[in-house]
Order: structure tokens, then sequence, then C-alpha cells
């Protein structure tokens, strides 16, 4: 406990949380999209899941964990679309429909896993990402360290951040977003198809919970394992809330939560007297905090879980 | 003058209902064209069909001589046709230049160029005399300043036809002249306009040609110049309009509803009544006069207990009631007539009968012991039906299948007949058409004289200067002025409703 707070400390700590946020920053932003159009995406979890077997899958029967984590997008974004088609075509409603997502996410997964690998003691291991240093940026002391020696789907996750941005808030794709999340109907009447936006957008939402799985799986464990998402979906779902439906929010929210999981972790190792179960809870806790309103509801899009019927 | 769009013998069914019969439609170029008819003539279908939101069952629509075959709405815009809608589509978060271009990255390319845009938008809307200012977000800007972002938009998308439904729903008198002025100068510049209204003197003032729709077909086609309001009715209602009878004596009585110094605060803690003080008295009408949205909803919620006041008192009868609850109030005779009938009126999934006695129900002679008596209740509801001129299939005909004129009446049967002390009715007459508004207005003026308090909350000044002994005026939730009718004076009014005293 002593020598908790010196450098090295810190810096393992930060590199952790950086790490720690991404699968959560991945999601979230999928989640925005989604949210930002009008649906609510409760089924991230399941989405980021069926990514996290996917990519498994994928990397195990082609050595490349690329190709996995190819395979994890696509996957992703099949189950989006089956929520697509009930929450956007058949209008059922969106909470009712992601939960069932997440359901069938984690029976369809373990069924596969044990269906392709059969029963084992040991999970299998795949190919998996391994950390690239980026040239110069990685020399810097201390933030070099941080930032610019993690793995390649970081950097995307990062990247992300700013290109989202740039699409919400420059371009007329997602000016015509924002307008499907926000009033539905005035999208029709300018001639925005509102269905054909929403369902991309859930689309996408898809794909990076399947990126966000793909990063647990290939990225940290290399390996799969039953529900081994473990509520990082719904933290997910947080994020998006806590951070305003802005993508420089939901990158702050995740790394918020990043953060909360890296300390929790690492006092559970300094092995400080608090019961690990309390630890465990910690980024929980942050987010029922997130959920509960202190940000308020007011800036979430107002069309937001409405179906939109003419 | 040119023809720019025909509309030739549509029909458009839904079910067995013929929305639209048979209709023909001719505007020409640069005219401002009224479409005429009550609620439920058919005038927003028809519009719709030529927005592209319905496909006709028959008929053909021309648009500068071609023949048009709309699949959606975008189809119509595309052609040079704009719709602005009674309810805007705007985003109230989005800036005015984002409402302006949304939806319009086809044509304006994947990036956002702000500078050009704001340019080519600037120069519109200077051209019409109408000052926008593009960085606004839309929700901050009044209604009047909201429906000139409607009609740029509109113009920004090329439009050479421009359908309006209903634009002086929401506007002062001000506004409206304004609007006009900005219509007047659009059509000589080309442009083809349609407005769609019931109100005859709108028609009468700016329009140079109405189309008059009843029931879903056209009852005629003429000249505003040769004709009047009076006859403008007649087609639009098949008959002439009752004058309404009113008695010659009856008497002004006590105090019944004394507000003094009320306040009320909304959830972001704004003001939205500020410090009124009114009275209205037995046997007379007070009228509130203003735009909506100034504390109309609030003033008489807070009055049936609906809302809490956070200062001041209200008395009926000289007992204080500011701290009732709602049963208390209706209990003490108030009858309430609210804005919204869907949300607030009606349970629309129960029956005519099971409506019209959702205060009594647990009363005698409605309930027997622990059970419905439904042989009182059937009575009952079959008396109102005849006496109120209710049309429905049955008194067991759920509310939702009524139209709206007869939903009202259903409302208004309700809260009338017991004769309540004081009736508070806002907008009794929103969206019913013609002969209900007779008759309601006739209701009204017979329970006043039955000596019951009425407080008319309306946006409708007509209906204000028709119905009240004395008018007031509320403005941004405070009372700007009162008069007697007898110094009635719209423009003065419409000044007040804008804030001006």
């Amino acid at each position: 406990m002593k020598d908790i707070f010196n450098i090295t400390f810190l810096i393992a700590l930060l590199s952790a949380s950086i790490r720690l946020s991404v699968p959560i920053l991945f999601a979230a932003l999928g989640g925005m999209y989604s949210e930002k159009s009008g649906v609510v995406n409760i089924g991230l979890e399941g989405m980021m899941l069926v990514g996290a077997f996917a990519g498994v899958v994928g990397s195990y029967f082609t050595g490349s964990y690329w190709i996995g984590t190819i395979v994890a997008v696509l996957s992703g974004m099949l189950i989006a679309a089956l929520f697509a088609l009930i929450t956007v075509k058949i209008k059922i409603n969106q909470i009712v429909s992601g939960v069932a997502i997440n359901l069938l996410a984690v029976g369809i997964t373990s069924f596969f896993y044990r269906a392709l690998f059969g029963i084992t003691t040991v999970p299998i291991t795949v190919n998996a990402f391994s950390p690239v240093s980026i040239p110069i940026l990685s020399d810097i002391p201390i933030i070099g360290e941080i930032l610019f020696k993690q793995t390649a789907l970081v950097y995307i996750a990062f990247i992300l951040v700013p290109i989202s941005h740039y699409i919400f808030y420059k371009t007329s794709l997602g000016l015509n977003i924002r307008t499907v999340g926000e009033h539905p109907m005035a999208a029709d009447t300018v001639g925005i198809p509102v269905e054909k936006v929403r369902t991309a957008c859930v689309l996408i939402s898809g794909a990076l919970a399947g990126l966000g799985g793909s990063f647990l799986s290939l990225g940290q464990f290399n390996m799969f394992v039953d529900n081994m998402v473990s509520g990082r979906g719904f933290i997910a779902v947080a994020a998006v809330i806590f951070g305003k439906w802005s993508p420089t929010g939901v990158l702050m929210a995740s790394l918020i939560f990043g953060v909360a999981d890296a300390l929790q972790i690492r006092i559970q190792m300094s092995g400080v007297s608090i019961p690990y179960q309390f630890l465990l809870m910690f980024p929980y806790i942050l987010t029922v905090v997130a959920v509960t309103g202190i940000v308020g509801r007011t800036t979430s899009p107002k069309a937001l879980g409405t179906p939109y019927e003419k | 003058m040119n023809t720019i769009l025909r509309m030739v013998s549509i029909s458009k069914y839904f079910g067995t209902l013929a929305a639209n019969e048979d209709v023909n439609l001719e505007v020409k170029k640069g005219e401002i064209h009224s479409l005429l008819g009550e609620n439920g003539a058919g005038k927003s279908t028809l519009m719709n069909v030529l927005y592209g939101l319905y496909q006709p069952d028959k008929g053909e629509i021309f648009f500068e001589d071609k023949k048009l075959n709309l699949r959606s709405s975008k189809d119509a815009i595309d052609l040079g046709i704009g719709m602005i809608h009674q309810h805007f589509m705007l985003v109230p978060v989005h800036t005015v230049l984002e409402n302006i271009i949304m939806g319009m990255g086809k044509e304006k390319g994947l990036v956002i160029k702000e500078e050009k845009l704001k340019k080519e938008i600037s120069e519109i809307a200077k051209k019409y005399g109408m000052e926008i200012s593009l960085d606004s977000k839309v929700g901050n800007l009044s209604v009047g300043q909201q429906q000139r972002v409607e009609i740029v938009k509109a113009l920004y998308r090329g439009a050479k036809l421009l359908i309006m439904d209903e634009p002086t729903a929401v506007l002062t008198p001000q506004e409206t002249e304004e609007l006009f002025t900005t219509l007047k100068i659009m059509a000589e510049d080309g442009m083809s306009i349609i407005l769609i209204t019931h109100k005859l003197k709108e028609v009468m003032f700016v329009c140079d040609r109405v189309t008059v729709l009843r029931d879903g077909k056209v009852t005629k086609t003429i000249d505003t110049k040769d004709t009047n309001e009076l006859e403008l009715a007649r087609f639009m209602i098949g008959r002439e309009l009752m004058p309404i009878e009113r008695k010659q004596e009856y008497k002004v009585g006590e105090p019944i509803l004394e507000i003094e110094s009320l306040s009320h605060e909304g959830e972001k803690g704004e003001k939205s009544l500020n410090d009124i003080s009114l009275t209205v008295n037995s046997g007379e009408v007070l009228g509130i006069a203003g735009v909506d949205g100034n504390g109309q909803k609030e003033l008489a919620e807070v009055i049936v207990g609906l809302m809490k006041a956070s200062s001041g008192t209200i008395l009926l009868d000289g007992k204080d009631i500011t701290e009732n609850t709602i049963e208390e109030i209706v209990k003490m005779g108030v009858g309430y007539i609210p804005e919204d009938r869907h949300k607030r009126g009606l349970i629309l999934d129960f029956s005519v009968s099971e409506n019209l006695i959702l205060k009594d129900y647990y009363k005698k002679p409605y309930r027997k012991t622990l059970f419905f008596d439904f042989n009182v209740i059937n009575k009952h509801a079959d008396d109102m039906i005849s006496k109120y001129s209710i049309k429905t299939p049955g008194r067991h005909a759920e509310a939702k299948k009524l139209s709206g004129g007869n939903q009202q009446k259903v409302v208004v049967a309700r809260e009338i007949h017991k004769l309540p002390k004081l009736l508070i009715a806002v907008q009794p007459t929103r969206g019913v058409d013609i002969g209900a508004t007779e008759f309601i207005h006739q209701e009204i003026i017979k329970a006043k004289e039955d000596g019951a308090a009425v407080l008319l909350i309306s946006t409708e000044l007509s209906e204000i200067n028709y119905l009240s002994d004395r008018i007031a005026v509320i403005y941004k939730g405070g009372i700007v002025g009162e008069m007697d009718k007898s110094d009635f004076d719209e423009n003065r009014i419409g000044l007040m409703m804008a804030g001006a005293n």
C-alpha cells in the first residue's frame, strides 16, 4: 500500500486504464450511433459477446487475428441486423428487444463454442494482438509508455472519436442521423429515409460492439469464455448517457470507467482489507449513478426509444 | 397567368370513407389560392396527396404541365412543391442553418460547407424581407420566427408552389399581417401559394381565388372578389350560419372565482404564471386572450388542482381552494373543458357512456351499493346523446371512434349538464367543425345565463370576442390588460398579445 502512488505504479495504472476503457469505448461509440438515430440499444452487451466469440473463431480457423476481427465485426452486424429488423421494421419495444438479443447472444455463443470446440477444461487460446510501439511517440517519457505502446485496436478506438465527431457535426450524413433521432417526422417531410438511417445506425453499433468484443477476446485475454463481456455492454450504454450522446463525452465516460476498473484491480492486488466484491462493484456503481441521471434527461435525443409511425 | 398545378378528379378512400371524391383543383402561377373547408372536409388528405405522402386511388396530378407520379415527399420537394405543416417540422435543438439544410445531402454534398450555405440562404431570406439569424437554436425562436425558418427552408429547396397549413393559427394579429405581406411579395415574384384555412376573413383578405371543400367534394371554386364571407360560409357548411340565441335579461351576480396574485413555477424554476389577479362573477364570461403557450394551460390547471401554485390564493365562492385536491375541487362544482380532449378530457378506449360519468361513476344513482347500475348509466348516456346531439354509433361506441367535434360534445355534455358554479373552458372549439362550434358556443352561453361563472381561455380572438363579457390578455404568464367587451379592439388586443401594454 505504501508505494501505491509511485511513478511506475501510475504508468501501469493509466496504461491499464486505457486498455480497459477500449472495449467500452468501442461499444459506447456504437451505441451512440444507434441512440443518436433514436434507437435505444440495450443489446450492446449481446453484440459484444457475439463479437468476442466470432473473433476467437475467426482467429482459430485462419490463424489471423485480423481476419478474426473482421469476422467479429460482421457477426456483430449480423445480430444487429436482427435487432434492427425487430425494432425499426416491426417496431417492437426497443428495451425488451435488447434484452432478448442479450439472452440470445449468451445462448448461441455458449452453444456454438461447445459445438465447435467440445467441452474443454482449459479454454482454447488463439493468436491475438500484441502491442505495437509507435516510433518516436512511444519514446516520450511516461506519455509514450501509457499511450503509444498499445495494440492496434486501441489506436483504432481512439481515432474513431474525432472521426465520429466529424461525421455527426460536419457532414450531412450526421445531420440526417441527428434529425431522425430528434424529430423523425420532420426528417420524413424533407425526404430523409427514417427507417434506412436507423437501420444503418443500428448496424454500425453492431459492428463497433463486435469490435469491442473482439478486443476482449483477441486483445486482452486471447480466448473465449462463456459470458466474458460480463456487463461491459451495459456500462457502454451508461457511458453513452454519461457522455451526453457526444463522441468526446463518450470518450471521457469510457476513460472514467477504465480508470475505475484499473484502480479496483490494483487495489485488490495491493491487498487492502476491503472485501474484493465491493471493489468489483465500483464501476457498476458509477454506472448506476450515471443512469439515474446526474446528467439529466434533457440532452437525450427527443425521439429516443420511440418507433416511427407515419 | 398560366397554370402551375392541376389536380384532376382526385379520389382517395380510407376503407369505405371517401376523404376526397372527384376533387379538381387548379392553381395559377403567382396566385394565392385558398383551400377552404371544415375539419374533416378533406383538405389535409388532398394536400398529402399533392405532397406525395398519400397515393390517390383515382385521378391525375399535373405540375407545370407534366403528369406526376409521386411516391414520397422527397419527389414532391424535388419538383418544387413545398409544404409548411401546421405543427412545424423543425428540430428545436438544431440551429436554423441545420434545420434549413437537413436532408439536402444529395444536392449540397456530404461535407457541410457552412459559409457558402449561409450566404445562399441569407440572400433568399433578404429577398423576401425576412431576417433570420442562422446560428440561433430554433428552440429559442418565437413562433413567428420559426415560421419564417419554415418558409426559407421551403424556398431554399426551390419551392415554386408552397402549401401552408393553417399558418395563422399560432400567430398574433400583427405576426399574421407580417406573414401576409411576405406571402404577397412572394406571389408577385411568381410563387404560387396554397393557403389551407377555415378562417373566412383571411381568405377574403389575402387570397386571389378560393376552392371550397365539403365532405370530400369541391363545392365551389371562385375568385374572392366575386364573393363574400357569408357566401363562403354557406359553401363550406352547406347552410346558413345560425346566430347565437342570447337572453336579454339575466343577472350578473356575486364573484365566484377570485384569484389573488397567483404564481406558478415550471420544472426548471421559470415562472409560467406571474402574479395573476382575476375575478369572474356568476353569470358572466371572462375571456382570456393570448398566443398559445403564454401560461393559459398552467392557469387552467392550477385552478382545477392539476398543478400546484407556488404563491397566491384562489377563492371559489369565498372559500380558499389553493391547497385542495382535484377531487374536492370537482365536488365543489367546477366544470373543466380541457385544452386537449385526447389527453385530459376523455379516455379514448372507454365508451361514450363511460366517458359521460367519469366524474360521477362512484356516486348514486350510477351505483347501487358496490355495483354499477347500468340501467341508470345507459339512460343517462342516451339522454346526453340526444340532448347534446352527439353523433355516435351508439352509447357503447369507444370515444376514439367519434369525430373530433362529437368527442368534444361528450366532454361539454359531461362538464355542463351538472350546472357547474365555475366553468373553465380552454380552447373549447379547437379542431371542431362549425356545426359543433356553434353548438358548443350556445351551450357556454346557456351555462352563463344559468348563473355559471365562465373562464374562457382561447387563442381565437373571434371566439373571445363572440362569447366574452370581459376580456383579459395573457402574455408570458402575466395579465397585461383587461377590458370590457364594449372596448374590444382587435389591434389593441393584438399588441397586448405581443406584450405591449
